[in-house]
């Protein structure tokens, strides 16, 4: 099992509860007292370091390598599901999973960026980060379920999207551009959560919901922290200093009004406890998905544009240019005309 | 016409001479001004301001500017190795603008358009709260008033400072667009060197028609970090508009020279849609 820098104290008193356990039933000697202590204290310790994660905690955790993934969460949480490939035009980017499924009574299209837990199927995955083929699949999906009416489940959880010469030839932008504008404009629930990372364009091309949840540990970001810090920093490393600033975080990002709502994730994150996490996406999920019974597919997309339209924090003026400068200005502007 | 640099005397004053950032000959501004900012002896197409821009496109006196003043309020009280509003501030003072886009109202060949402008000078013509906003709104007064609408982009992406808040604004600004979609109102978006990133993964890669200047740099991650993730150096003249022409990516390239008269031809072919 992989763990983090931060976890290892945890992992270490972990460790010795399994070694008295084990000397205790070999030897026959009853460590019963000293396994209490010691669980005790790694209960402590846990609370204690995950009560106060640092972002740059958070962002490692988003990544860590025994997290749930996307078909992690279709597999607990749906039924009869069908996965569909490919794009009906170039490929199947096995970045992103998708197809039909049962959520509880319901009909639903799923779609996800799916991590690998191999090498192998890192490669296969390219760790999630999709081509403009993936983002067609995922459009597929979602015109599927437009026009049959069926509720879009989302999981994202991307490093980005890929930044290589062939994305680039089939249009990696154009691409992005046209799911954010596509999403818009579809009458069915559409409920997005980020159970990972969720970097920047990569994810948002599939992040347009009437609602976009998160996981408490997962991040969401305009830029991944080191390309944040080789950029203003001019030095990659500190990483950790631009996670804190970027205010990608969960609990940031509600209130921030960026997200609609957090979902709780076990003491240790995710990876410590599947079935928790599941069963917390699954209430948050139904409930989501109920509040939109009703609206009408036209309230759907009504509901969606508003969300967005509100975000962004600007502030006007008396609708006048910088102090001091007009004058200048308007003199530059008229030897420029061009006449 | 380009001209020899007077010999020993290195102090020209300022603002008189340019000197190409390509063939590094030094050029009076005047007539680089006359000549659409292009240079006369290699042909390299210089930046252009927004107001530049909007002088060379749209009608003369015609232009009505909007939210003039709109300026971010540094939600995230961001610095780096300094305070974001410091270097707004810095931006502000370097192009007297208060963010990296104009927009309003005017007319090109007397056609009424709602037009948006970037500007590359502004922190990169990044995109924050005020530029996305200021997109959006331009969109929504030509729902409003039934016109077309044009932005001009130049832009690095995202603005990193705003973090969230800016990415978000690529959803905003494509969701207004898909708006004006539904109206049957057309876009016509026009990309100039560079454009990348945030800006050409939203609004700019969805006109109804795409149009580039010769040679600008179009794409998603900028060269550098595709040459970092791949570990190779990018072959010559790649993501620029002729790749991004021949990869289909883009309807055409026209020349700044041709721009305005262009643009008036898709205006009377769209005439009695608007």
């Amino acid at each position: 099992m992989a763990f983090l820098d931060f976890e290892k104290p945890i992992i270490e008193v972990e460790k010795k509860i399994k070694e008295f356990k084990i000397i205790g039933k070999d030897k026959q000697v009853d460590f019963s007292s000293e396994i209490i202590k010691l669980e005790k204290k790694c209960l402590k310790l846990k609370k204690e370091i995950f009560s106060k994660l640092s972002p740059w905690q958070k962002v490692q955790l988003s990544r860590h390598p025994d997290r749930p993934y996307t078909l992690d969460y279709i597999k607990g949480l749906m039924s009869d599901f069908i996965e569909l490939h490919g794009d009906r035009n170039f490929a199947d980017d096995k970045a992103i999973v998708g197809g039909v499924a049962f959520f509880g009574k319901e009909p639903v299209v799923v779609i996800g960026h799916q991590k690998g837990r191999t090498l192998q199927e890192n490669k296969e995955r390219n760790f999630a980060m999709p081509h403009p083929e993936g983002y067609g699949k995922a459009l597929k999906l979602m015109q599927l379920a437009n026009k049959f009416g069926r509720t879009v489940i989302i999981f994202i959880d991307t490093p980005g999207a890929y930044p290589g010469i062939a994305a680039e030839e089939r249009g990696q932008a154009e691409s992005i551009a046209t799911n954010l504008k596509e999403m818009a404009g579809f009458g069915v629930p559409i409920i997005c959560v980020v159970i990972g990372e969720g970097g920047s364009g990569g994810a948002l091309a599939v992040g347009v919901g009437n609602k976009v949840l998160m996981l408490e540990n997962a991040i969401y970001s305009v830029i991944s922290p080191e390309g944040c810090a080789s950029i203003l920093w001019r030095d990659s490393s500190e990483a950790k200093q631009a996670a804190e600033k970027l205010a990608l975080t969960a609990s940031d990002l509600l209130k921030n009004g960026i997200i609609d709502e957090i979902i709780t994730e076990p003491l240790g994150g995710a990876h410590c406890d599947y079935n928790y996490v599941i069963e917390q996406v699954r209430k948050s999920l139904i409930r989501n998905i109920s509040e939109f019974k009703k609206f009408t597919p036209e309230e759907l997309k009504e509901q969606r544009y508003n969300k967005f339209r509100k975000i962004g924090q600007v502030k006007t003026g008396k609708g006048k240019r910088p102090i001091n400068q007009s004058k200048q200005r308007k003199k530059q502007y008229s030897k420029r005309n061009i006449k | 016409m380009a001209v020899e640099r007077p010999k020993g005397k290195k102090s020209v004053p300022e603002g008189v001479w340019t000197e190409c950032k390509k063939c590094g000959q030094t050029v009076y501004n005047k007539e680089l001004e006359k000549n659409f900012k292009i240079c006369p002896t290699c042909g390299y197409y210089f930046r252009l301001s927004a107001q530049e821009r909007v002088n060379f496109l749209l009608d003369e006196g015609s232009f009505k500017e909007s939210d003039i003043d709109m300026k971010s309020n540094d939600p995230l009280s961001f610095h780096d190795t300094r305070k974001y509003v410091e270097r707004l501030e810095d931006a502000r003072k370097k192009t007297n603008l208060f963010d990296a886009i104009i927009t309003g109202e005017g007319t090109i060949g007397k056609h009424s358009v709602s037009m948006g402008v970037m500007d590359f000078r502004f922190m990169g013509g990044s995109m924050g709260s005020v530029v996305g906003e200021k997109i959006t709104r331009a969109i929504e007064k030509a729902i409003e008033k039934k016109t077309v609408v044009i932005i001009v982009s130049t832009s690095g992406g995202a603005r990193m400072q705003e973090g969230m808040f800016s990415l978000m604004q690529m959803a905003k600004t494509s969701a207004a667009l898909s708006r004006l979609s539904n109206m049957k109102l057309p876009f016509i978006s026009i990309l100039t060197d560079p454009t990348t990133a945030g800006v050409s993964a939203s609004f700019a890669m969805l006109g109804d028609v795409i149009i580039s200047e010769p040679k600008a740099l179009i794409g998603f991650a900028g060269p550098r970090v595709i040459e970092q993730t791949i570990g190779q150096k990018l072959p010559e003249g790649f993501q620029s508009a002729e790749f991004l022409l021949e990869h289909g990516i883009v309807d055409l390239i026209v020349e700044r020279k041709e721009l305005k008269s262009t643009l008036i031809k898709f205006l009377n072919f769209f005439k009695n849609k608007v």
